[in-house]
């Protein structure tokens, strides 16, 4: 609670919001004992007196009652009516919610069709034929309103209540004996009662709103009592000649309205566990870059990561997700990087093209070679024409990497389009071409499917289509077979080794699995907490891993390119890279660490291709 | 396509039937006598009699009801005693109206909400995003009635620059030009709240596909921005924006009823507000029925438009 008050109050608008409101309503309830005059004397000799006139505050109205007094008022009398109709539909749609959503079938049925019909209905007709039954007149038009605003809360309510009476709890009462009076009055009730009262913050100035709304009409409040609705309604026949009389409660109503809007927005950010959690990532087309540091010289590799650093920052804290990572590979090379989730592998795999999501990620340090090209803080443009063009990615899971409203053919052909200048047929046939190339059957009526109408390995070949569409040099391969099972996984492998030897494609293949490593790649780099641990020829690593840690995850591979698996056989969980340990990142989980490993930074060290970043290691390098 | 379009219509009829009784329920309300209560109470005792004898009701409450819809599906609405002509023709007379002003009020909505909520999410906490934030809070704080008597007054009064009310001039008018000149500030006055709402929910609707996998994919495959933005999230954000066009568009009718007294527009509103202050009930009862029954049809079309955007939703 008192967070949820902290984070509103953060909210500078939602104060501001509770601020006016207070005032006004304190206002309104002081209101017998200010010294005003009686709002509805008149003195026809004083008409239309303008504001701040000795004695008229506010001016007078067209029979000169004083408009201040007849502001709060109304302004009570608006407030009064929309709270208690808000109260009164708050009550009785919670009432019919809870028994539709506790006794569920028929009742529920019957309850929730009426409900969908009256919400069928433009709520000003409801209202409206309400009032015409009824007659005009302020508790009519509260009536009218009230009863329109029922469903909202009956829908509402049932779907909370629908929720929690299949809850233990219920049925232990239930099974208690409990009638069901007593089950929804003591058990249901105080569960949805803080729903209600959200829900009644939200529509509360909706309804003060829609009751003067009928009153302007002329069908609300009748003369010569006056809400801010029909003061509103009566000034506007002088509203040219007299246009005070109308300023002022129009503006207290859109004061009105306003400052419960802000609130309710305050409100319900608090209420945001995303908000709360500051981890909402925004939408840059681009990694937000805050280098600081040398720049590394170029190399003649083909695409280098160079002492890269990637952090997430998030509120006041920075996790450093990537700590200065160096990789490198060559045409045809395949390069392997493994590493549990959070180790920083797919952080800086999506760096490369400055696809982190920005913010909260922000690239601080190193640099990114495409040959020898520094890609770190390029414009836009440069780095736009060379994604997917020379370096293109696959990603896990293409349920949700490929665009669900569009066919796999237009998402094809607009990679192609996206860098070429090409008739839209062309591109077609392009795409059917590439489907074919991945060894899609009947590519010719696949290419007009969409992305739900094709199986797990499909549509990563689909993904895999879509990298290869512009023949890159570098393709970027994020965990492509974690989601598929282990015959399709293999022959997407199978499927990638034939592409790098036809196409002298190289390869970063991102992956926990040392198997998928032990099967594809040619060298490997391990990491762990956002560093590499351990790199080498893959064989050399397999045979003889150096880093404890390798030795571990090599250890849970039952049997080589098994498919998936969790590295759950190492004890202890992967640090949390906002606090990392001094020295080294594994020592809590090393049964070889020692003091000396908590001391300091530790170098990876070895001879090339070989290195490893450990005091104690299992091998010689 | 053709049969989904069927199937969503056959599925309205009950809907609509309910409509019906719910209208005719709240009709029967009426405390009292009803044809006492349309005639007023200086009515003669013949006079009643007579109305009670057209209006049926003398008879049970459920056999005036089929007397009632079964008129209604003959395209019999009733008299209005108080224009003494048929209520159908005076609504449609009246629809009219209302349909040229909530239409374009529609269109300015939708169309100005969804790039407002666009541009805002694309820039999120940039200067625009929170331009377009403060603007979007004070559009859905005012009430429309009110924004429109200060857009008379700045506007028409002041500035001169158009008409104070009504739908067309009442000399020499009568051409589109005209309709247009008149059609501005009610139009705009109108959409000011469902503008605000359609922004903050396309906002948010933006922000939530922008962080998807599958934008992700489209920046990475090289998709310019203006395309990833203007293509692929807003087409995924239009599937959560569509719906709530078809209940904006119920707000838009419902404020149509303060603009059409505050600028005189001769829509269905008016008439309706006009026939609960004269106790036109037939009238009223017409009225009502017509509009919701339009409303329905409405939002059929907005299913239609859903699933032609969405080929998940199985037609
Ligand atoms: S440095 Fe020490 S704690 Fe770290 S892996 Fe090597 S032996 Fe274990």
């Amino acid at each position: 609670m008192s967070t949820f008050l902290k984070l509103l109050f953060r909210n500078r608008l939602a104060a501001m919001g509770a601020v006016i409101l207070a005032v006004i309503v304190l206002a309104v309830l002081a209101v017998p004992l200010l010294p005003l005059q009686d709002p509805d004397v008149t003195a026809t000799a004083d008409r239309f007196k303008r504001p701040f006139t000795d004695g008229h505050l506010l001016g007078t109205d067209h029979l000169g009652r004083d408009l201040l007094s007849r502001l709060l008022h109304g302004t009570r009398l608006s407030l009064a009516i929309g709270v208690a109709a808000a109260l009164i539909a708050a009550t009785i749609g919670s009432a019919i919610g809870i028994i539709a959503g506790y006794f569920g079938g028929r009742t529920d049925n019957i309850i929730m069709r009426t409900v969908d019909m009256l919400m069928a209905f433009p709520y000003i007709l409801l209202a409206l034929a309400i009032v015409a039954a009824l007659g005009p007149g302020l508790m009519n038009a509260l009536i009218a309103v009230a009863a329109v605003n029922i469903p909202f809360f009956a829908r509402n309510i049932r779907g909370i209540t629908v929720g929690l009476a299949g809850r233990e709890f219920i049925d232990a009462a239930r099974l208690a004996g409990m009638g069901h009076a007593r089950i929804i009055l003591t058990e249901l009730l105080p569960n949805v009662l803080p729903v209600i009262v959200i829900a009644m913050s939200t529509t509360v100035g909706w309804m003060i709103l829609e009751t003067a709304g009928l009153s302007f009409l002329g069908l609300g409040s009748q003369p010569p009592q006056a809400d801010l609705g029909s003061m509103l309604g009566e000034a506007r026949s002088a509203m040219i000649s007299h246009p005070h009389t109308s300023i002022v409660p129009g503006l207290m109503i859109f004061l009105i309205v306003m400052s419960i809007n802000l609130l309710g927005d305050g409100v319900r950010d608090a209420l945001d566990p995303r908000l709360r959690s500051g981890a909402l990532s925004r939408p840059l087309p681009t990694t937000l870059v805050e280098r600081s540091g040398d720049i590394p010289e170029p190399t003649d590799d083909l695409l280098a990561i160079q002492d890269l650093h990637t952090q997430f920052h998030v509120g006041a804290r920075n996790y450093r997700a990537v700590g200065g990572v160096s990789l490198a590979v060559r045409p045809g090379e395949c390069l392997g990087v493994i590493g549990e989730s959070g180790s920083g592998k797919s952080v800086t795999a999506l760096s490369v093209m400055g696809l982190v999501a920005s913010p909260p990620g922000v690239i601080t340090g190193g640099a990114v070679r495409y040959q020898g090209e520094d890609l770190i803080g390029a414009p836009y443009e440069t780095l736009r024409k060379k994604r997917g063009d020379h370096v293109a990615y696959i990603f896990q899971d293409p349920l949700s990497t490929l665009h669900p409203l569009y066919s796999v053919g237009d998402q094809l052909a607009e990679a192609i389009l996206s860098h070429h200048k090409i008739g839209k047929a062309e591109a077609r046939r392009r795409a059917i071409e590439l489907l074919r190339d991945v060894r899609i059957p009947n590519a010719e009526s696949r290419v007009d499917n969409y992305p739900h109408e094709m199986s797990g390995g499909m549509r990563q070949r689909v993904g895999i289509a879509m990298a290869l569409a512009n023949e890159p040099d570098v393709i970027i391969a994020d965990e492509p077979t974690t989601a598929l099972d282990v015959t399709v996984q293999a022959q997407i492998l199978a499927l990638l080794d034939d592409l790098r030897r036809d196409r002298g494609l190289a390869i970063v293949f991102i992956t926990h699995d040392f198997g998928v490593v032990a099967q594809l790649c040619d060298r490997v780099a391990v990491m762990y907490a956002g560093r590499i641990v351990e790199e080498g020829p893959t064989t050399a690593v397999l045979d003889a891993p150096a880093h404890p840690y390798t030795k571990r995850l090599i250890a849970c591979v039952p049997e080589l390119g098994g498919g998936r698996r969790e590295l759950a056989a190492i004890p202890g969980l992967p640090p949390v890279v906002s606090d990392l340990p001094a020295g080294c990142a594994f020592a809590p989980r090393c049964d070889k660490a020692q003091e000396s490993c908590r001391a300091g930074e530790i170098d990876l060290k070895g001879s090339a291709p070989r290195a490893v970043r450990c005091l104690y290691p299992e091998e010689a390098v | 396509m053709g049969s989904y379009i069927f199937k969503r219509l056959i599925s309205a009829v009950p809907v609509l039937l309910g409509i019906t009784i719910i209208v005719f329920l709240i009709m029967s309300l009426i405390p009292g006598d009803p044809a006492t209560a349309i005639l007023g109470s200086y009515a003669t005792p013949e006079n009643v009699e007579k109305l009670n004898r057209d209006l049926g009701l003398d008879k049970p409450l459920v056999q005036r009801y089929f007397i009632w819809l079964g008129n209604m599906l003959t395209g019999d609405f009733g008299r209005s005693f108080s224009l003494n002509r048929p209520v159908l023709d005076e609504i449609l007379e009246r629809f009219n109206a209302t349909l040229i002003l909530a239409g374009t009020s529609f269109v300015i909505c939708s169309l100005l909400g969804i790039l407002a909520g666009v541009v805002s999410a694309a820039r999120q906490y940039g200067f625009a995003d929170k331009a377009i934030t403060f603007v979007v809070l004070i559009g859905i704080s005012v009430p429309s009635f009110f924004l429109g008597m200060m857009m008379i007054l700045l506007f028409a009064v002041n500035l001169g620059w158009l008409p104070v009310s009504g739908m067309y001039a009442i000399y020499g008018g009568g051409d589109l030009p005209d309709l247009a000149r008149h059609l501005i500030m009610p139009a705009t006055a109108l959409a000011a709240v469902a503008t605000g709402v359609i922004a903050r929910l396309s906002r948010s609707a933006m922000l939530e596909v922008l962080r998807q996998d599958y934008i992700r994919t489209a920046r990475a495959k090289g998709v310019p921005e203006r395309r990833v933005i203007m293509g692929h999230a807003l087409r995924a954000a239009m599937v959560s924006i569509i719906p709530v066009l078809g209940i904006q568009a119920g707000f838009v009718l419902s404020g149509a009823v303060y603009i059409e007294i505050v600028f005189q527009w001769p829509g269905v509103g008016r008439m309706l507000v006009d026939a609960i202050l004269t106790r036109d009930l037939l009238l009223v009862q017409g009225g009502v029925v017509f509009v919701a029954a339009c409303y329905v049809l409405f939002n059929i079309a907005v299913d239609v438009a859903q699933s032609l955007l969405d080929p998940r939703i199985k037609t």
